[in-house]
C-alpha cells in the first residue's frame, strides 16, 4: 500500500499563495518524509476560489479549501491508509455533489487546456519539469528548419494575436522577418491592463518556459537577438518565476549564445512595468522600454518595420507566444484542426464576477458564451438572475441574454459589439447595475488617457461627466443623445486604441440596456437597486426586532423596542447597506426601493405593531 | 551622495533608458521618490530633471511622499468591482479616519487604490505590503484592520 509512489501537488499561484500554500507544503514535506511520497508545487489549477489546493497523483484526487491544520489528515489517512478524506473533496457548489477525481470536476471536464497545458502541473521553477514534458522540444525542431518555414508553418496555423487585436501572428512575422535591419527585437507584451484579469499572469506563474520557448522561436524566425518581457509590477511572483525561468533556460542552453549547437544567440530581459494601462499598447510600451512617458505614437511605421530603437520589432503576447512551440511540434494542421474557420485554436479567459465557479477556462474557439457560463462556470452565483457578461474588458462591451449563444470567436463577438479581447470575461447578474458598469469604465479610461490626443483626454472626461450625472440622480434628457455624440467624436477621433475603443463598453450598455439608463433619467429609479441616490431602505413586517441592524447602524437611523418591529428614518439613513448585510438571512426583513425619492419621508411604516 | 543611491548608481550605466528601472530602485529602497534624489538621478543619466519627473509622474507606481508603516492596496479592477470593491474601500478608509486615498496621520498605514492585483476570482481583494487577502467582506477587513493593528502593537 503505502509502497505506492506518491506525488502530492500543492498549488502557489498567487491566490493560493495568499490561503497560506506554502506553510501547507512545508508542513506537507515534514510529514511525508520516509513515506514515498514525492511533495512538489505548481503555479494555478485555475480554481483560486476553492484555493488552497492539493491534488494527490496518481489517483489524481483533487482537496479543496485544504487547512494547514489538515495536512496530518491526508497523510494519516488518504497516503498511509488508502482512504480518501471525503471532507475535503471538492464539492461542487451549484449542485453541492462530492467529485473526488480531478478530471471529473465539470469545470475542467469542458475545458481544451493547450496554453494552460502546463498549469498545475509542473513546478514553475524546476526546468526538469517542464522538461519532462516536452518543453523545449519545439525549439529543437524549429532550428533544424529554415526560418521563412517557421513563418509559413505560423501563418498555415491560422494562430491570431491573444493580445485582444486578433491580428493574424505568422503574417506580423513574416513583416519583421523581412524588414530591412541587422538588429532586430522580440518583445512579449505582458502587461496585462484589463482590470479583471490574470490569464497571462498565470501562464507566467505556471508555465513560464512555454513563453521563453515561443519568444526564443521568434527569435530564430526573425533573426532577433534580443528579447525583453514588459511585466507589469503589479505581478511580483510572475516575475521573480520568469527570472528563475530564464536563469535555468540560459544554464540548459536555450537561451545565451550558440543554442543547441545551432549556433544562434539569443537572450531576454525583463522590463518591469510601472504601472499605465497604455503601455499594453504596443508603441506606448516600446516608448516605456526606451524610457520616457509611456505614450502612443501614430501608425504607421509599424513595430514591425520601426520598433524598440527605431529597429524591426516583433511585438507578441504572452499567450501567443505560449502557443508557438505546440505548433512547431504538433504541426500547423493540428492547431488548424481546433476552433472554428476564421479563429483558430483555443481560447483562454477568466471568468470572474457574479458566477458559481470563478477562475481560469480555457475552450476550443467557437463554444458559445452559455457553455461558458454555465456549463463551466456553473451558472450565476446564489441563483441570480443572469444580466450581462463583459469581455473585452475597458474596450469591450456588455452583451446581454439575448447573446448567450453567440459563439466565442473574434469576429462574432465584434459583430455583437464587444470583443475578444485579451480574455477578461466578468460576468453581472441582476444586483449590478449597467450604467454603474459603463461609469466605471469610463472612469477607469478617464484616468489611464495618456493625455496625448484631445478627444480621448477631453472627450473621455465629459462622458464621465456625464455619466456621473446619471447614476447621481443629475440625469437630463438628452443625455443619452450627448453620449452617443461624444462616443462617436473620439471613436474617430483618437490616436490610438485606448481611445479608440474606450466608448465601447458605453455604447453597448446604452444599445442593450438602455431602459436602465431612462429610469435613471426619467424616473429616478435604478432598477438593480445599486445607486444609493435612487434607494432607499426599509423594514417589512417580518422583524422580530433583533436589534442587529439598529446596533450597526453607522447613523443610528434605526429604532425600535426589542422583539418589536423595527424602523429606518429615512432623513437619516445614508443607504450605506449595512442593515440589510447584517438582518440574519432567515428572517430577511430588509427591503430596497427604488423609484421613490430617497430623501422622502416615508409613510407606511410608521405603525407600530403591537 | 547617499550610500544606498551610490550603491544603486553602481548596478547602471547611466543611459536614458535606465531611468524607469532607476526610479524603482529607487522607491524600493526609500518607499518614495524625495525630491533631492530626483536630481541626482538626473545628473546621472544626463536627462534634465524635468524629464525625470516627467517619466516619473506619468507612471502609477511612483509615489512623491512616504508611505505608512503598511501599504494597503485596494483592488478596483472590474471582477472585484462588480462583487463590492466600492464598499470595502469606504470601509477601510473609514476605519483608518481617511477621506481617500492617503496616509493616517501616525504614518502606520498608506491606502492607495490599484488596477488589478490578478486575483479576480477571489474578488473583491486587497493587498496589504504584497501579501494578499481575497473573499472580503466588510466584516473580514474590519477583523483584518484590528488583526494588522494588534501586529503593529496598536
Ligand atoms: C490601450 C491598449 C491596451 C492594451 N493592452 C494590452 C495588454 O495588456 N496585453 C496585450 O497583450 N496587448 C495589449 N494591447 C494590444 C497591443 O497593442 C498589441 O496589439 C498586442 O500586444 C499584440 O500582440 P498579439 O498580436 O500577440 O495579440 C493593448 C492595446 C491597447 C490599445
Ligand atoms: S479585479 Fe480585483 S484582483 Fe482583478
Amino acid at each position: 500500500m503505502e509502497d505506492k509512489k506518491r506525488t502530492i501537488l500543492i498549488c502557489r499561484g498567487t491566490g493560493c499563495e495568499s490561503a497560506k500554500s506554502p506553510q501547507i507544503q512545508a508542513a506537507l514535506e515534514e510529514k511525508v518524509q520516509g513515506l514515498n511520497v514525492e511533495v512538489k508545487f505548481t503555479g494555478c489549477h485555475g480554481m483560486c476560489q476553492q484555493g488552497p489546493i492539493v491534488v494527490v497523483e496518481p489517483e489524481d484526487i483533487f482537496y479543496a479549501h485544504v487547512k494547514l491544520r489538515d495536512v496530518p489528515k491526508i497523510v494519516e489517512s488518504h497516503i498511509k491508509n488508502d482512504e480518501v478524506v471525503e471532507r475535503l473533496v471538492y464539492e461542487d457548489p451549484t449542485t453541492k455533489e462530492k467529485i473526488p477525481t480531478y478530471h471529473d470536476i465539470p469545470f475542467y471536464k469542458r475545458q481544451k487546456r493547450l496554453v494552460l497545458r502546463n498549469c498545475g502541473q509542473i513546478d514553475p521553477e524546476n526546468i526538469d519539469d517542464a522538461l519532462a514534458r516536452d518543453s523545449y522540444a519545439g525549439l529543437g525542431e524549429a532550428l533544424k528548419m529554415e526560418p521563412v518555414e517557421i513563418v509559413a508553418e505560423v501563418k498555415k496555423s491560422g494562430l491570431r494575436g491573444r493580445g485582444g487585436g486578433g491580428f493574424p501572428t505568422g503574417l506580423k512575422w513574416e513583416f519583421t522577418q523581412k524588414a530591412a535591419g541587422d538588429v532586430k527585437y522580440v518583445l512579449c507584451n505582458a502587461d496585462e491592463g484589463d482590470p479583471g484579469a490574470f490569464m497571462d499572469r498565470s501562464v507566467l506563474e505556471g508555465d513560464p518556459h512555454a513563453v521563453l520557448e515561443g519568444m526564443i522561436i521568434a527569435g530564430f524566425a526573425i533573426s532577433a537577438k534580443q528579447g525583453y518581457i514588459y511585466c507589469r509590477a503589479e505581478y511580483p511572483l510572475a516575475i521573480k518565476r520568469l527570472q528563475i525561468a530564464i536563469e535555468q533556460a540560459r544554464e540548459h542552453g536555450y537561451l545565451g549564445k550558440d543554442i543547441l549547437g545551432s549556433g544562434f544567440d539569443f537572450d531576454i530581459e525583463i522590463f518591469h512595468g510601472a504601472g499605465a494601462f497604455v503601455c499594453g499598447e504596443e508603441t506606448a510600451l516600446i516608448t516605456s522600454i526606451e524610457g520616457n512617458r509611456g505614450m502612443p505614437r501614430n501608425r504607421p511605421p509599424y513595430p514591425a518595420n520601426e520598433g524598440l530603437y527605431g529597429k524591426p520589432t516583433l511585438l507578441n503576447n504572452v499567450k501567443t507566444y505560449a502557443n508557438i512551440p505546440l505548433i512547431i511540434t504538433n504541426g500547423s494542421g493540428w492547431f488548424a484542426d481546433i476552433g472554428t474557420e476564421n479563429s483558430k485554436g483555443t481560447a483562454v479567459f477568466a471568468l470572474t464576477g457574479k458566477i458559481a465557479n470563478s477562475g481560469l477556462i480555457e475552450v476550443p474557439m467557437g463554444v458559445t458564451l452559455r457553455e461558458i457560463i454555465y456549463d463551466i462556470g456553473g451558472g450565476i452565483l446564489d441563483s441570480k438572475e443572469f444580466k450581462a457578461v463583459q469581455t473585452g474588458g475597458p474596450s469591450g462591451g456588455c452583451l446581454p441574454e439575448s447573446f448567450l449563444d453567440t459563439p466565442v470567436d473574434y469576429d462574432s463577438l465584434i459583430e455583437a459589439g464587444s470583443m475578444m479581447g485579451s480574455g477578461g470575461m466578468v460576468v453581472m447578474d441582476e444586483d449590478t447595475c449597467m450604467v454603474d458598469v459603463a461609469r466605471y469604465f469610463l472612469d477607469f479610461t478617464e484616468k489611464e488617457s495618456c493625455g496625448k490626443c484631445v478627444p480621448c483626454r477631453i472627450g473621455t472626461k465629459q462622458m464621465l461627466t456625464i455619466l456621473e450625472d446619471i447614476v447621481e440622480g443629475r440625469g437630463k434628457p438628452g443625455d443619452i443623445d450627448r453620449l452617443e455624440e461624444l462616443a462617436h467624436g473620439i471613436k474617430i477621433g483618437s490616436l490610438c486604441g485606448l481611445g479608440q475603443t474606450a466608448p465601447n463598453p458605453v455604447l453597448t450598455t446604452i444599445r442593450y440596456f438602455r431602459d436602465e439608463y431612462e429610469a435613471h433619467i426619467y424616473d429616478n429609479a435604478c432598477p438593480a437597486k445599486q445607486c444609493k441616490e435612487f434607494i432607499s431602505y426599509h423594514i417589512v413586517d417580518s422583524c422580530i426586532g433583533c436589534g442587529l441592524c439598529r446596533r450597526n447602524c453607522p447613523v443610528d437611523a434605526i429604532t425600535g423596542e426589542q422583539k418589536e418591529l423595527h424602523h429606518i428614518d429615512q432623513e437619516l439613513c445614508i443607504q450605506c447597506g449595512e442593515c440589510y448585510e447584517v438582518c440574519p438571512p432567515k428572517v430577511f426583513s430588509i427591503e430596497i426601493h427604488t423609484g421613490e425619492k430617497s430623501t422622502e419621508p416615508e409613510p407606511v411604516l410608521q405603525v407600530v405593531t403591537g | 551622495m547617499d550610500k544606498a543611491l551610490e550603491t544603486i548608481f553602481s548596478q547602471f550605466e547611466g543611459k536614458r533608458e535606465e531611468i524607469i528601472p532607476i526610479l524603482q530602485k529607487v522607491q524600493e529602497e526609500y518607499t518614495y521618490l524625495p525630491e533631492h534624489l530626483m536630481e541626482e538621478i538626473a545628473d546621472f543619466t544626463h536627462v534634465p530633471g524635468s524629464d525625470i519627473y516627467g517619466v516619473a509622474t506619468f507612471y502609477a507606481q511612483f509615489r512623491f511622499t512616504p508611505t505608512g508603516d503598511k501599504i494597503v492596496s485596494v483592488c478596483r479592477g472590474t471582477a472585484c468591482h462588480v462583487r463590492g470593491a466600492p464598499a470595502i474601500y469606504e470601509e477601510i478608509t473609514d476605519q483608518l479616519g481617511l477621506e481617500g486615498e492617503g496616509t493616517t496621520e501616525d504614518q502606520k498605514y498608506t491606502v492607495e487604490t490599484v488596477a488589478c492585483v490578478g486575483c479576480c476570482a477571489l474578488a473583491p481583494v486587497i493587498t496589504i505590503n504584497e501579501e494578499v487577502h481575497g473573499d472580503l467582506t466588510k466584516k473580514k477587513v474590519r477583523k483584518l484592520l484590528k488583526k494588522e493593528g494588534r501586529k503593529n502593537g496598536r
